[in-house]
């Protein structure tokens, strides 16, 4: 009853945005068991935005992505891409999911791991030819890691690994970029290269989405927040939406006071 | 004897086996490079198990419709059926219970092979039929394998390696990263399932040769193998597939030799040299190697040490450290520089500070990274830098430069 309700509620704003939005989420319930994760979400990226998801750990921020990507199955709701279904809109998607869903002890070197961001056009049977190692270079050298390329991607430090994911997207030379926490454990110099990547993307016109856990980077490196912990609390511009009340309501109790007015007012 | 088994000159049908054998292990090899990659080793083992009771029920049918129940063919497509239901099994134990994956192919295996065996027992006492020879099944018989049986086993090998070859894109896609092959758009449990398939192809294909007991080695032993011998899915791809070829080559050609000699333990024998082999020497990931990757490691550690102790006047009470100090002509017994280990000291101290102040500041964050206490600086840096470098270790600490 709740979620048809939500769902029309919400629907004279749908009408509005959400076929010129990179991104619309309506809807969305994932649930692992019989507990939700993600609750009744809707969200709208509009187009050439740069968006941190934040939230308390545990509050659907990842679970989101996922399921608006379809690589989870979500119990309800569904999810757009420049107005077009997602599985329609592949080609104009990439992702970087967690560096930590994958074992690192692949037999396979950092330029196999980016030509992986071209299998998708490359199909069943074509060959890889040396455009394809040349665009996968460049997109190394976007990243700082041209001299990596052939090295077995279990000698990569933390924050080497999470630039070579980044690269990998960047071959999929998409128009949506979703990132899971793509500055979780990196160095400072990764940190740097990430972000400028990201927003000389931006710059291009392309949108950006990312989950992310430092608070105190939000305003320097993002123009809006979406709020979440299960259900969406706030999302808007960051002089909007972040603000002590949303995080307050995100947080609880997880996050001091003093610590809340301190980000806000650096917002 | 030998020699002329291994030479293909023991009349035209060993021959065909052999050959047959040999590409059966190229397939099993290639294929359970991508199984061993996605860590699903163990329901290969299941799927061998559960083909057991549909090659009794397929024996039983064949015999009832007045045939002599020895088809391979009919055989083979029993087995791909109870395998197939065994797969099922485990599918449905794992996401509508609370088992998990281990528990379910655990259960499933014994519970299949467990009725299989039922089924052989009931076999034997029949009256009608041809039984003997089935129980070849269970650990891989060569001896009284038809001209057709070769072609099937031959055929049925190429079949599923060329699957897998034109596969092998999106399976190591899958394999290294499910996630994002499924945000890419790839249907990632079709893909499973395609692979499941084909394991399941060789082993049904395999069960006559190498018996279904030991299938299981001939499709994750040649990619451990191969790990040992690449860091890439290509190479280990093609060494998987040689690995398991050169063992379906000797086990079939033995197993012509010595006819009393189940096919299958032969095969995982010379598995078994290949692997221990790899394991010992293999260049890389060998045991070997690591052995002395690590005392070339500690070696230098405790020079660096030790000189970084010399260049400041401290003394080594380490006895290893001394003893490689004098053995490199760095030190004499009592502890002193030679002239050498004086300059080479002096050398390591530079680094050192040098490293200590790129760690410090902003502008040098990426070459930090490869610190390690043994890097030389030089390495990382160019002439440039480090004269930078020099110029702010010759500023007054904490001054801005």
């Amino acid at each position: 009853m709740t979620q048809i309700e939500l769902a029309t509620s919400n629907g004279t704003r749908m009408a509005e945005t959400s076929d010129d939005a990179a991104l619309a989420i309506r809807g969305m319930t994932v649930s692992y068991g019989q507990k939700p994760a993600v609750f009744s979400v809707d969200m709208t990226v509009p187009v050439g935005s740069m968006t941190a998801i934040i939230g308390p750990n545990g509050a659907g921020k990842s679970t989101l992505l996922k399921a608006a990507l379809g690589v989870i199955k979500p119990l309800a709701g569904t999810a757009t891409v420049f107005g077009q279904p997602v599985a329609d809109a592949r080609a104009r998607i990439a992702y970087v999911p967690q560096r930590a869903s994958v074992d690192w002890d692949f037999p396979t070197r950092v330029i196999d791991v980016v030509l992986m961001g071209l299998y998708r056009e490359l199909g069943l049977l074509g060959r890889l030819r040396g455009a394809h190692k040349a665009k996968a270079m460049e997109c190394l050298e976007r990243v700082g890691m041209q001299d990596f390329a052939t090295r077995q991607i279990g000698q990569l430090s933390g924050g080497q690994q999470q630039r070579v994911f980044l690269a990998r997207a960047l071959a999929q030379d998409a128009d949506l970029y979703l990132l899971d926490e793509p500055f979780a454990g990196v160095d400072a110099a990764t940190e740097k290269a990430i972000i400028d990547v990201l927003q000389s993307l931006r710059a291009d016109g392309k949108t950006v989405v990312a989950v992310h856990h430092d608070l105190s980077t939000v305003p320097d490196y993002f123009d809006r927040v979406f709020l979440i912990n299960t259900t969406r609390i706030a999302e808007g511009t960051v002089e909007d939406a972040f603000t002590p009340q949303t995080l307050q309501e995100a947080y609880g109790g997880r996050l001091a006071t003093g610590q809340l007015g301190q980000t806000a007012l650096g917002a | 004897m030998l020699w002329h088994a291994l030479t293909l000159q023991l009349g035209y049908n060993a021959t065909l086996v052999t050959l047959g054998a040999m590409l059966l292990g190229i397939a099993a090899g290639v294929t359970g490079t991508f199984l061993f990659l996605r860590k699903r080793a163990l329901v290969s083992d299941a799927i061998s198990h559960a083909t057991l009771p549909g090659v009794g029920i397929a024996f039983i049918i064949m015999v009832a419709l007045g045939g002599d129940g020895r088809s391979l063919i009919g055989l083979m497509l029993g087995s791909a059926a109870s395998a197939w239901l065994g797969l099922l099994c485990i599918g449905f134990l794992t996401r509508r219970t609370r088992l998990a994956e281990d528990a379910a192919i655990g259960a499933v295996l014994s519970v299949f092979f467990g009725i299989g065996i039922v089924f052989l027992t009931f076999i034997q006492t029949m009256s009608e039929g041809r039984q003997a020879g089935l129980e070849g099944f269970l650990l891989g018989s060569t001896a009284g394998m038809l001209y057709s049986d070769a072609v099937i086993i031959a055929v049925g090998g190429a079949l599923v390696l060329a699957a897998v070859i034109a596969f092998r894109r999106p399976l190591s896609a899958v394999a290294f990263d499910p996630e994002f092959a499924a945000s890419s758009g790839l249907n990632v449990p079709r893909l499973d399932l395609i692979m499941m398939g084909l394991v399941m192809a060789i082993t049904v294909v395999g069960l006559k040769i190498v018996g279904l007991i030991l299938i299981v080695a001939l499709l994750i032993i040649p990619p451990v193998t191969a790990r040992f011998w690449s860091e890439r899915v290509t190479g280990v791809l093609w060494v998987a597939g040689i690995v398991g070829g050169v063992a379906g080559y000797v086990g079939a050609t033995l197993s012509a030799v010595a006819p009393a000699l189940p096919t299958g333990p032969v095969i995982v024998l010379v598995l078994f040299v290949m692997f221990a082999l790899s394991l010992l020497f293999a260049p890389a990931r060998g045991a070997l190697a690591a052995v002395l990757k690590h005392l070339s490691f500690q070696r230098r550690v405790h020079i660096r040490q030790g000189l970084l102790a010399l260049a400041q006047g401290q003394p080594i009470y380490e006895k290893l450290t001394l003893r490689l100090l004098q053995r490199s002509g760095l030190a004499r017994a009592d502890g002193v520089a030679t002239t050498d280990g004086k300059a080479r000291a002096a050398k390591a101290l530079r680094d050192e500070t040098r490293w200590q102040m790129a760690r410090s500041r902003e502008e040098f964050a990426l070459a930090a990274t490869f610190y390690d206490g043994l890097t030389e600086i030089e390495t990382v840096l160019t002439g440039d830098q480090i004269g930078e470098l020099d110029r702010l270790i010759g500023a007054p600490m904490g001054v801005p430069a």
